[in-house]
């Protein structure tokens, strides 16, 4: 069974929608109208663009091709990550925690799936490959972001106790742990909140997607497990390698707590 | 005979600064608010970077692993910070001991303090049990930050006197930092005025 094609139609009946709704923001003052807009637009351009690329990526299945798609869509989230942050930390570092916590959360479990669940051969194929690898950057990013915003900030508010801490002989790590656990924690609830909602609550996007595409809802569904289980996995990672490396920065060689590797946090 | 010594400590525009405490001695600091004398203390807590070095009984705290050189030469800060919600789950598990006890109930705590929640304290209450948390680790010198600033006058003999068992008795020294230059008199035995380029010798009263 083919997937019913949707037609330039179909779409832009859909995008009748987002317009009323744009038009109703401006009727009751929410002032969102602009910026609903100019996502959608960006939300379309950018689907297509990456339609195209996937189009001509599936055509070659060339393993440099894969890894350069890859590596940008890394970078991309490792960017997002840092972004996201209230206190970054100065300079490349920020970014490059970002990128290598990303980097352990999504490119090495995807790595591990291909190669040992999915078993494709070659195992780079980009049918699999970036799909897999888009939806553990989208979905373990969420995790890293927020547990690494928060430890800059609780280390900012609760320096005073850090502090303390350390006055009283504890090493940085005993110092910091009541609030490195606590991030790691605020990283990974949503992941396992959306495991035990499942199926009960909410069908997830792959799965519905390819029960569209006409699998078979019992394929679909083991898909759907293994996905689910590498993102826990990642973000799980992804947020201890980001919550390790940031900390190590916030202390000195002599276990001091320097926050002037922190960005001034801009009023909001 | 000197315990701590300081050489040449700088940090910010302040510095350098040179003292010696003796063993069992307690050197007194006072000066202006704002001037950096929370700052001097931190720095030989070696909690803030500075420049220059202290050495505890000649040896520097450069080759000493930090937590470890906090806890020999350990600070009481002005403000006091709690993080757990009971008092208990501050001390560690010596203040079961009779020594710690008695200092409690000097302090004007009964047995049942240890249960107590943090957010009942009042600032004396938690002004005290700072020092005692310090206190029963047994340092070295010990570095006061305005030790008895919320306590009312007996409560600030009872301190003034407990610490100067503590110096007899443990060869406990002592950097004591205050405002109030009649109770640096009666504590200290040099008393030196925190300048920004360095200290200079107050004469006692």
């Amino acid at each position: 069974m083919n997937v019913i094609s949707l037609s330039a139609f179909d779409l832009s009946l859909a995008s009748v929608l987002v317009l009323l709704l744009a038009a109703t923001s401006f009727r009751i003052g929410l002032g969102l109208e602009k910026r609903l807009v100019i996502s959608a637009l960006r939300m379309i351009v950018q689907l297509l663009l990456v339609g195209m690329v996937l189009k001509v990526l599936f055509a070659s299945a060339n393993l440099a091709f894969v890894g350069g798609m890859s590596l940008c869509m890394l970078l991309i989230a490792g960017y997002e990550v840092s972004a996201r942050q209230k206190r970054k930390l100065r300079g490349v570092t920020g970014y490059l925690i970002s990128t290598s916590s990303m980097m352990v959360s999504s490119f090495t479990v995807t790595l591990l799936a291909l190669l040992f669940m999915v078993g494709v051969d070659p195992w780079y194929t980009p049918q699999y490959a970036i799909p897999l690898l888009g939806m553990l950057l989208g979905n373990t990013m969420n995790g890293v972001a927020l547990a690494s915003d928060r430890l800059t900030t609780e280390m900012y508010n609760q320096r005073g106790v850090v502090e303390q801490r350390l006055l009283l002989g504890q090493d940085w790590q005993e110092a910091s742990g009541d609030i490195r656990r606590d991030c790691m924690r605020t990283g990974m609830i949503p992941i396992i909140n959306s495991m035990a909602a499942a199926g009960v609550v909410s069908l997830p996007g792959m799965m519905t997607g390819q029960i569209l595409g006409g699998s078979s809802p019992l394929d679909a569904v083991k898909y759907q497990i293994l996905i689910m289980l590498l993102i826990a996995a990642g973000t799980g990672f992804g947020v201890v390698t980001a919550i390790w490396l940031i900390s190590r920065r916030l202390f000195d060689d002599r276990q001091r707590l320097v926050l002037d590797c922190l960005e001034t946090s801009k009023s909001r | 005979m000197e315990k701590l010594s300081l050489k040449n400590l700088a940090f910010l525009n302040n510095g350098p600064y040179n003292l010696n405490v003796d063993t069992g001695g307690c050197t007194g600091l006072s000066g202006r608010s704002g001037i950096g004398k929370s700052q001097l203390l931190r720095a030989v807590a070696d909690v803030i970077p500075h420049g220059g070095e202290c050495f505890l009984k000649g040896v520097a705290s450069s080759t000493i692993p930090a937590p470890e050189w906090r806890r020999l030469v350990a600070m009481v800060p002005a403000e006091s910070f709690w993080w757990f919600d009971t008092v208990a789950s501050h001390f560690s598990s010596a203040i079961e001991n009779d020594d710690s006890v008695q200092m409690l109930q000097r302090l004007g705590f009964s047995q049942d303090v240890l249960g107590w929640q943090i957010s009942r304290l009042s600032t004396g209450e938690r002004q005290r049990l700072s020092l005692v948390r310090t206190l029963i680790t047994n340092p070295e010198v010990l570095l006061l930050d305005e030790p008895t600033a919320s306590l009312d006058k007996k409560m600030v003999n009872v301190v003034e006197q407990m610490l100067d068992e503590r110096r007899t008795h443990h060869k406990m020294s002592c950097i004591w930092v205050s405002h109030d230059l009649e109770q640096l008199a009666r504590v200290a035995d040099k008393v030196f005025r925190v300048e920004t380029e360095g200290l200079v010798e107050e004469e006692l009263l």
